[in-house]
């Protein structure tokens, strides 16, 4: 691994975006406004702020985990196609460079995108958080790296665009269902909580629920971020091993 | 040709691609200092061929020796340049973003970015996205990122496809004062007309080595006036032994 050339990577996707108004405001500001939305949905129901405290913390790492889940899936299928990966591969380029370069520089726009979101539902919406709210940022940022990560590794699954965006409903909203966000994991039937178990989400919802509802930093927090950052480098790891050299 | 002046070395290469056998037992090389062209009708091979000498084809059997490596080992990928069928850039990016990305994975200095932008006269374009660029000069531009650190050998898949017959002459000047300056170069084409700029040329059809040797030499062999008629000598005389 060479941090000139990581960098390099990292520059050029960041460049790439930064030319694309639309998916830079879409990026930045939906996550934002579908939280701004939920609040609202909540705003004339006696519980709403109670409803809001429970629903928002772990939609504060679902969308930067969805958005950046389809973005990166699709902008490393185009690499891939377009002939670009074969040459940047056939140059002195480190597989960990190309993957760490995408990691980083989605990692910061999910750094904007949840300082956006969380300073929406904390400073503007009231959202009861009593953990600190760099706590909140630093999970939700992971969570944008996981995203990145699963998305660059299923691109090398995905033959065209359209199935790199199908793979979202396949391998994303099942994470969504069993997270503990519609029902609590522990009263989920006893298959389905084992599988939400060994699913990467679940400790991203856990963690924000840590982070809410106590004040110190607790144990299960430090488990839940590791096992998020785990799982991120384990996808990592898989997505360079589906980066060939050599190819038929 | 002696095998001291070759810059690349095939040796009884197999490639299956596809559960179809491109190139079933081929052997030839390139010599260095030369500009080497690689003729043949599209789907005869030549592709198959410059990726196993870039080594990012997948080989059956067979060896294929790069600048006394064997190919696709992690030192070659700074000395060989290699320019895919397809302008293997970014069409969101700029031309001179687009050189100067690459000259930093490379290593190379932002200087060596504006010269291969210069080399392949599109410096009056350095700003321009490259998605708005005419196809021509998107190769152009595919072309200069393999320039970059001057490699020692630049392997080329139909980098003149679809140019205009002036900037083809300026291409093949371009090629020939880098191969002046020491670059060995590979330029594949299905052009035959563009058989006479080349110092050497590796005729290939249906995965098979026709002929090798220098354009004069294979229309002297076949009494033929210009070598797209040396070639169609050359694929009737092998026909007919075959039916005999």
């Amino acid at each position: 691994m060479t941090p000139r050339i990581t960098g390099a990577v990292a520059g050029r996707v960041l460049a790439q975006l930064r030319r694309d108004h639309r998916t830079v405001g879409m990026l930045l500001a939906v996550p934002s406004l579908l939280l701004g939305l939920l609040w609202w949905m909540f705003d004339g129901s006696d519980s709403s702020a109670a409803t809001f405290d429970r629903f928002g913390p772990p939609l504060l790492v679902v969308f930067p985990f969805i958005v950046m889940f389809l973005v990166t899936s699709v902008t490393t299928l185009r690499e891939r196609a377009s002939g670009t990966l074969e040459r940047l591969l056939a140059m002195p380029m480190g597989k960990a460079d190309l993957l760490l370069g995408y990691a980083i520089a989605f990692g910061a726009v999910g750094l904007a995108q949840s300082g956006l979101a969380v300073g929406l539902t904390v400073g503007l919406l009231d959202m009861d958080v009593r953990g600190p709210v760099w706590a909140l940022m630093l999970v939700s940022v992971l969570n944008a790296v996981l995203g990145t990560a699963l998305g660059l590794f299923v691109s090398a699954f995905a033959e065209t665009e359209f199935q790199a965006v199908q793979f979202m409903p396949a391998l994303v909203l099942p994470q969504l269902l069993l997270c503990g966000l519609f029902v609590p994991r522990d009263t989920l039937p006893d298959v389905l909580g084992a599988v939400s178990d060994v699913l990467p989400l679940s400790y991203a919802v856990d963690a924000m629920q840590q982070v809410q509802l106590s004040a110190t930093w607790t144990a299960d927090l430090t488990v839940d971020l590791a096992v998020i950052a785990g799982s991120a480098l384990l996808a990592l790891l898989f997505g360079a091993a589906t980066l060939r050299r050599r190819t038929a | 040709m002696t095998n001291n002046s070759s810059a690349v070395y095939v040796r009884h290469l197999r490639v299956v691609r596809g559960g179809r056998v491109v190139l079933p037992d081929l052997t030839c090389s390139v010599a260095a200092g030369q500009v080497t062209g690689l003729l043949g009708p599209s789907g005869g091979g030549k592709s198959t061929l410059i990726r196993a000498i870039v080594g990012v084809q997948r080989v059956c059997s067979g060896t294929v020796e790069v600048l006394g490596r064997p190919a696709g080992a992690a030192e070659l990928r700074r000395r060989v340049g290699y320019v895919t069928q397809a302008p293997s850039v970014y069409g969101d990016l700029s031309v001179s973003e687009n050189l100067r990305f690459f000259a930093r994975v490379l290593g190379v200095s932002p200087g060596a970015a504006a010269g291969a932008i210069e080399h392949v006269d599109l410096t009056d374009h350095a700003g321009s996205l490259v998605g708005r660029l005419s196809s021509g000069q998107r190769s152009r531009v595919s072309l200069a990122v393999a320039l970059l650190g001057s490699p020692d050998l630049l392997v080329l898949d139909e980098p003149t496809v679809g140019l205009d017959p002036v900037l083809r002459r300026d291409l093949w000047g371009l090629f020939h004062r880098l191969a002046a300056g020491g670059q060995t170069l590979l330029v594949s084409s299905h052009v035959m007309d563009e058989a006479d700029r080349c110092d050497r040329l590796l005729l290939l059809r249906n995965g098979e080595l026709l002929a090798e040797g220098t354009p004069q030499a294979l229309r002297e062999r076949t009494q033929a006036a210009d070598v797209e008629s040396a070639f169609l000598a050359i694929v009737d005389g092998a026909r007919q032994e075959a039916m005999s």
